[in-house]
């Protein structure tokens, strides 16, 4: 089995109002200088055949409409 | 007449919508590992939170054996209405453009708006939803109903006749782009919308103008 991350985050240009209330916050908690901050999803999976997780990713982990993905290998890390 | 009510663990509108049917017809629920859609003249996919939204809302309920066959049906050119989950649900399954985002306010949007209905002329030989021009009152409830899409993809919708109801100037609950409530396919006859017309069907609770739009779905069946 081989171990994968994906990382899903919303695409450039569109509003994610998550990271934007993350980021409104940051201030009062004395945290200063922190800009464009993006609030994604990571999802951990192990695979049999690594190279059916792009279909998988397109298919249904992310929405590529209005999700950019990256697969990044952890074995051996 | 004979509706068809899909529901998903999850859903939580499906009894509204199934009353809101039984008002012109007959209605049946369609549980979501059903495959046969046999003697159904028109579906409607409900609100709630179909496969407890994991993932992304509607990403899941895409892949279920009902889903299957109410794409074939809507192929076929049968009527599908979905409303919130259940546009989210059509979004997701590719049956309608365009995706639905987090409310742009982060709250959870639970109000009376106006919608104003889109004119719209079916391709020829094609059924498409006849809706009268003024505008309803219907509630609406969700926290993930920013409708979006690419500015290309919005501007072909509006250039087709895609965008089927717009919230009223002001009503806007969710940062929408455009303004846009509801859109259609280009065949026009699967129907998406946010607002839930199932919960105006009875004076009591103040409005009754989602008949219209059940009439609307009813009146465009094969």
């Amino acid at each position: 089995m081989a171990k994968a991350r994906v990382l899903i985050r919303p695409k450039e240009g569109i509003l994610d109002p998550q990271g934007k209330a993350v980021e409104r916050a940051l201030p009062a908690l004395g945290f200063e200088g922190i800009e464009h901050v993006r609030v994604g999803r990571m999802v951990e999976l192990e695979a049999d055949d690594p190279a059916t997780l792009p279909e998988l990713c397109e298919k249904l982990l992310a929405n590529p409409l209005i999700e950019d993905f990256e697969i990044e290998s952890i074995d051996g890390a | 007449m004979l509706w068809g009510v899909v529901q998903f663990p999850g859903s939580c509108d499906e009894r509204d919508a199934l009353h809101a049917c039984e008002l012109s017809g007959e209605a049946r629920l369609i549980w979501h590992e059903e495959r046969d859609l046999g003697g159904i003249d028109a579906v409607v996919v409900p609100g709630g939170f179909s496969y407890g939204d994991y993932l992304r809302a509607g990403a899941i309920a895409r892949f279920s054996p009902a889903m299957e066959a109410v794409t074939e049906f809507a192929a076929a050119g049968g009527p599908v209405l979905g409303i919130c989950n259940g546009f989210q649900v059509l979004c997701e399954t590719g049956l309608l453009p365009g995706a639905l985002l987090v409310n742009e306010g982060l709250r959870f949007a639970c109000r009376q708006v106006e919608l104003l209905v889109e004119r719209f002329s079916p391709p020829a030989g094609g059924k498409s939803f006849n809706l009268a021009g003024e505008p309803l009152s219907i509630p609406a409830k969700h926290g993930e109903g920013r409708y979006w899409a690419p500015e290309e993809m919005l501007d072909a919708l509006e250039a087709n006749g895609q965008v089927a109801f717009r919230y009223a100037p002001g009503q806007n609950p969710n940062g929408s782009a455009r303004d846009i409530a509801g859109v259609r396919n280009e065949a026009g006859n699967v129907l998406g919308l946010m607002p839930h017309p199932e919960h105006a069907v009875d004076a009591m609770t103040g409005s009754t103008d989602g008949l219209q739009i059940f009439d609307a779905v009813a009146g465009a069946r094969v």
